[in-house]
């Protein structure tokens, strides 16, 4: 991580906690068993598509329900390069990845963007129901429910091949190699957000009607985020696939959708760092839960529910709050 | 010339299910511009408590009059309408000053929870009570043969949209429902209990998505995951005839209904994306859905 890109806008906490958050996950394959660092891996992987999703929901102020859509693009394309053109590159995965979902985004947001607050949750939730109705029924093309395998790739344009264990080079190599991707995501969606534009896309959350008289254009805007999301959360796709190793049209289905909510909602979506708290807290939490109990998604539900109710700020909000108030705390006394 | 008529009867009995569901969730925007996104989990609620009753009853006394049956349906429609009565009061009035998203985010864990609810409940295998069907016998229309219960259905259908029409437009508290979800705060000045609209608006349309799990469930079963496919079809239904419309939600049922008959003829495959697609064109032309009141 190079929490460092502009000093100024960092405080002294950030700089410190994104330190020992960058010297923690770098540590992780040399102490944690594989099972444990491909855990974390699936987390970072979740925590793009998260951030992605929060330039939407955080900076922009619209709730997609759609988003499995764009993780799914980005899967599909890859498992598709594999079954019709061989190829084994993870650099073109990842380029095809971001290309299709951005274009998949760029399509669907011609229709979304032109609504806002319930109509965006709608239409976003019934595009991506389409695109996993067209997975099921074209199994010609998808392999319907069985889904499509996808080996694992060729890292760094074919130079480092997938040793014969796959766990290990899934825990080592490629655990480095989407920790390096992780990075660069967060270091460009932090400039995103930072920029005129990103400060546009606050102003137009705060207040539509005064964003378009100061000039913002309101709508094209909109779309733009719209875009950068969905290729956020491809690139999160793509890289999702080795690690599975296999792609069905689950991760397209709205539950998947439902799943990137939570990660943000969690981790809470008015700060940057929440959504990656709350990604790898959550998968974290599903990977150790799942084995417990069977209605996984009955405490998902109960869980957001009692967010909404009791702590709307997420898992950030909560932290935040504490320390500021444990930093009044001797002043008040 | 006969499966033309069966083609019409099937997408007039599809448009009666997807009327009843898409009612209540127009009902409740209209006056309380909330889009509940478990009211498609509402219906199955409905669907599950209906079989589960007509199961019990159908077990215990096999011999019973097929009218009780009939009317045992209702205890789908009546589980649901409780249901909505409990929610909104606990779960949805706290978030009326909130903003937008958690109220989404809110009906949205209310999904979630509702899906395992009757998972737990139920189990993961499907419910039927195909006796209430098999009640009804089949009918002859100009040569053609079509089950009985179907028919049933359609007429419940277009008794709901007529009794929905009268409550609204030609009762008192219709008029209070119209005032309130015109202007709010005019309402309430005017002496209107809004609170308690709201939570009257809310169990209607959970009553109707209720009543529309109940009768088609001896059909197609009560079935994990049927509240999200239908509350998908409802958008539809919505988006093209206009939230907040009951005109709306009548006549976008209609061609949402034989645009699917139609696609399960022709284009099975891209069915789904083929409503989509009219929804797409609705909202580029009259972006608040045909029937949108301004």
């Amino acid at each position: 991580m190079t929490p460092a890109i502009r000093p100024r806008l960092l405080s002294r906490l950030e700089v410190g906690g994104g330190l020992l958050v960058a010297v923690v996950l770098l540590a992780v394959p040399l102490v944690a068993a594989p099972f444990q660092t491909i855990t974390v891996c699936y987390g970072l992987v979740f925590a793009i598509a998260a951030l992605g999703f929060n330039l939407l929901l955080g900076y922009t102020g619209l709730l997609s329900f759609g988003h499995s859509a764009y993780f799914g693009v980005g899967a599909y394309v890859t498992a598709e390069l594999v079954k019709y053109l061989g190829w084994t590159s993870m650099e073109a995965y990842v380029v095809a990845g971001i290309v299709a979902s951005a274009l998949a985004a760029g399509l669907f947001g011609i229709v979304c963007v032109r609504y806002t607050r319930i109509f965006f949750g709608i239409l976003t939730l019934a595009l991506s129901q389409v695109l996993w109705s067209l997975a099921l029924k074209l199994f010609w093309v998808t392999g319907g429910t069985d889904g499509l395998r996808v080996p694992t790739p060729t890292l760094l344009f074919g130079t480092l091949a997938p040793t014969r264990d796959k766990m290990d080079f899934l825990a080592y190599h490629y655990y480095y190699y989407v920790l390096v991707l992780f990075a660069a995501a967060v270091a460009v969606m932090w400039l995103i957000v930072h920029s005129p534009f990103g400060k546009a896309l606050q102003a137009i959350r705060d207040n539509e009607t005064r964003a378009e008289f100061v000039g913002v254009q309101v709508r094209k805007y909109r779309w733009i985020a719209f875009v950068v999301s969905g290729a956020f959360t491809g690139l999160a796709g793509t890289l999702w696939v080795p690690l599975n190793g296999l792609t069905t049209p689950d991760i397209l289905y709205w539950q998947f959708s439902g799943r990137i909510v939570f990660f943000v909602v969690l981790g809470g979506f008015r700060t940057f760092w929440g959504p990656i708290v709350g990604a790898l807290a959550y998968n974290y939490l599903e990977t150790y839960a799942v084995g417990f109990t069977v209605y996984w998604q009955l405490v998902l539900g109960l869980v957001l529910i009692l967010l909404v109710l009791t702590l709307p700020q997420g898992l950030a909000g909560a932290v935040e709050a504490l320390s500021h108030r444990l930093r009044r705390a001797p002043a008040m006394t | 010339m006969d499966t033309l008529l069966s083609q019409i009867l099937n997408s007039l009995f599809y448009a009666s299910i997807l009327f009843l569901i898409a009612c209540g969730l127009s009902l409740v925007y209209g006056v309380m511009r909330i889009v509940n996104m478990a009211h498609g989990n509402l219906y199955a609620f409905g669907a599950y408590v209906a079989a589960w009753t007509v199961g019990l009853v159908a077990v215990r006394l096999p011999d019973v009059n097929a009218i009780v049956l009939f009317v045992l349906l209702l205890a789908g429609a009546l589980a649901a309408a409780a249901a909505g009565a409990v929610l909104e009061p606990t779960l949805l009035r706290p978030l009326y000053k909130r903003a937008e998203e958690y109220q989404l985010l809110m009906t949205f864990g209310l999904l979630l929870v509702l899906e395992d609810v009757m998972r737990l409940l139920w189990g993961p295998h499907p419910l039927t009570a195909s006796v209430v069907a098999d009640a009804l016998p089949s009918v002859s229309l100009l040569g053609l043969t079509y089950p009985g219960y179907n028919l049933f259905v359609i007429v419940i259908g277009g008794v709901a949209a007529l009794a929905l029409w009268a409550f609204v437009y030609r009762t008192r508290f219709g008029v209070m429902l119209r005032a309130t979800s015109q202007d709010m705060r005019m309402a309430s000045a005017l002496g209107i209990n809004v609170k308690r609209v709201y939570v009257q608006a809310f169990t209607i349309g959970c009553l109707m998505a209720g009543l529309g799990g109940a009768v088609v469930m001896p059909i197609s079963g009560a079935v994990l995951g049927m509240g999200v496919d239908a509350l998908i079809l409802a958008f539809v239904v919505v988006v093209i005839g206009g939230l907040g419309s009951l005109e709306g939600a009548l006549v976008g049922a209609l061609i949402v209904g034989f645009v699917r008959t139609l696609g399960i003829m022709y284009f099975a495959e891209v069915e789904l994306a083929v409503l989509y697609l009219i929804a797409a064109i609705v909202l580029f032309v009259r972006p608040a859905g045909l029937f949108a009141r301004a």
